[in-house]
């Protein structure tokens, strides 16, 4: 008796499959916000490119650096990168919140509980940052 | 014999991608993104091409553009693959996701080395 | 007069109707009662055509997951009280084909269950003479959590990869391959992993994380899967450069 055959007999009942909708993740707050978690990868793409085009005006002298300040501070490309920043923000933070459910490290036979996982994420996040920001001002 | 499937591979790279664009990612979009074009901060033109000629951080950033695309390729796939339920369009999606993160780390490349 | 709480209950009779259609009871809204009592007075004293899974009532048996008010949820451990006033509305367990009223086919879950070898595999058993096999409180620690799965299929209701694509094996099947994995007295973890490998395996989710936040015996399934994503991906690296194994 094949399940789910999608006929009507007397021995084997219809069976109901609901299908689901397009919008499922509207439907709760928690499938929201992983949808906006997966989207923030957009806006790491378009990270990518933004340097990019720096990285090209830099390199094609003070004055073609000058113009992308110019096009930069269009409030449409400042609302792309803010939104970015925070998206951008909110992918490390999830991420390394989520991180101690992949890795799970021992000491000796004892299990180091996530929350250290996920401070020493937090911590290199912090020097990293730190190190980016003193090599692109002052290095 | 476990049939030798890309996925493990791409996973990889979508974490390794993930470290990075989490890390470093922030600081450098707050400060190219926002803080110099609004004034904040004013290095020249001559400092930055200074800082970024250099030979590390040349490398450093090719490897970063490149992972980040590659990490967001593979999470926005899947996003489409699941979020439109547009599976039967699988492999049409993962040439366009993947493909893109070619080209942009290709041209990411020759725009550092040729720098 | 105790309180009354009204419980919208989905009725789907294929016989019938195609469509499944919602039928009110005012039941009593007593202070210890869950959703399942309130199905139980349905189905003694209003309604005996009210169709339904229970068993043990006390949360191990796995058999009362409904979706109630959205939620996937044991209705055993579900307080009527907490919805107060109501209504309350139960459905059956989403992600899964209805089969009559709150009855769902659990048909996919229990083939991809035996496809994991949810057992104790051994290359070469130890003679019953030799004893048991032994094992540490620590080595007891590294799957304990993931053996506290009672198979209630809140998670698969909760997980919408599942529910876009029932082929996924889903958060319980891999917490249960896990439970075997991590086992020190297991030795099938290669065999697990050509199941898991598959595309509709493990690299079928994307860490939503609802499956965990709905399980009611802290198993953890999305840390299970996330952990073996790992384990999986490092193998696959060794197989690369160690074809023949190490």
């Amino acid at each position: 008796m094949a399940p789910g055959a999608g006929h009507y007999t007397a021995y084997h009942p219809r069976w109901l499959r609901p299908h689901v909708s397009t919008y499922w993740w509207l439907r709760r707050r928690s499938y929201f916000a992983f949808i906006l978690r997966e989207i923030s990868s957009v806006f790491v793409a378009w990270s990518v490119v933004y340097l990019l085009l720096t990285i090209d005006a830099v390199g094609r002298g003070p004055a073609a650096y000058q113009d992308l300040l110019e096009w930069s501070r269009q409030p449409w490309v400042l609302v792309v990168n803010l939104t970015s920043l925070l998206l951008v923000g909110f992918h490390a933070v999830t991420w390394f919140n989520l991180a101690p459910q992949a890795v799970v490290v021992h000491l000796g036979h004892t299990r180091l509980p996530g929350f250290w996982i996920s401070a020493s994420n937090y911590a290199a996040w912090v020097v990293v940052s730190a190190i980016v920001a003193w090599v692109v001002l002052r290095g | 014999m476990i049939k030798r499937s890309a996925e493990p591979l791409l996973w990889m790279v979508f974490s390794a991608g993930g470290v990075v664009a989490a890390l470093v990612l922030p600081m450098l979009l707050f400060l190219f993104g926002v803080a110099f074009p609004l004034g904040w901060l004013t290095p020249s033109a001559t400092h930055l091409a200074s800082v970024i000629g250099h030979p590390m951080t040349r490398l450093a950033l090719v490897i970063v553009c490149t992972l980040s695309l590659f990490h967001a390729a593979h999470r926005f796939r899947y996003t489409l693959y699941d979020g439109l339920q547009i599976k039967h369009l699988n492999e049409v999606i993962a040439l366009l996701c993947y493909g893109s993160a070619i080209v942009g780390s290709a041209a990411s490349a020759y725009l550092l080395a040729t720098f | 007069m105790t309180k009354q709480i009204k419980l919208q209950v989905a009725r789907y009779r294929p016989e019938q109707e195609s469509e499944p259609v919602f039928d009110e009871y005012e039941v009593p809204c007593h202070s210890d009662w869950v959703v399942l009592d309130g199905l139980n007075h349905v189905k003694d004293r209003l309604d005996g055509t009210l169709s339904y899974r229970w068993s043990c009532r006390m949360g191990i048996c796995g058999s009362c997951g409904m979706t109630v008010n959205g939620e996937p949820k044991l209705t055993c451990a579900t307080f009527l009280a907490d919805y107060a006033p109501g209504p309350v509305r139960v459905e059956p367990l989403r992600n899964f084909p209805v089969i009559r009223d709150l009855v769902v086919d659990l048909g996919d879950f229990m083939e991809k269950l035996v496809r994991i070898k949810p057992w104790i595999v051994r290359s070469e058993e130890k003679p019953l003479a030799s004893g048991e096999y032994l094992q540490s409180p620590e080595e007891l620690d590294e799957y304990k959590q993931f053996s506290m799965c009672i198979n209630c299929m809140l998670c698969y209701a909760a997980c919408p990869i599942y529910g876009l694509d029932p082929k996924f094996i889903g958060p319980a099947a891999i917490a249960l391959a896990q439970r075997y994995n991590l086992d020190s007295r297991d030795e099938g973890a290669s065999e697990r992993l050509e199941v898991l490998s598959e595309h509709e395996g493990i690299w079928g989710c994307t860490f939503v994380g609802e499956c965990t936040k709905v399980c009611p015996k802290n198993v953890n399934p999305a840390g299970a899967i996330q952990r073996y994503k790992l384990t999986a991906a490092l193998e696959s690296v060794k197989a690369f450069f160690l074809p023949r194994g190490a």
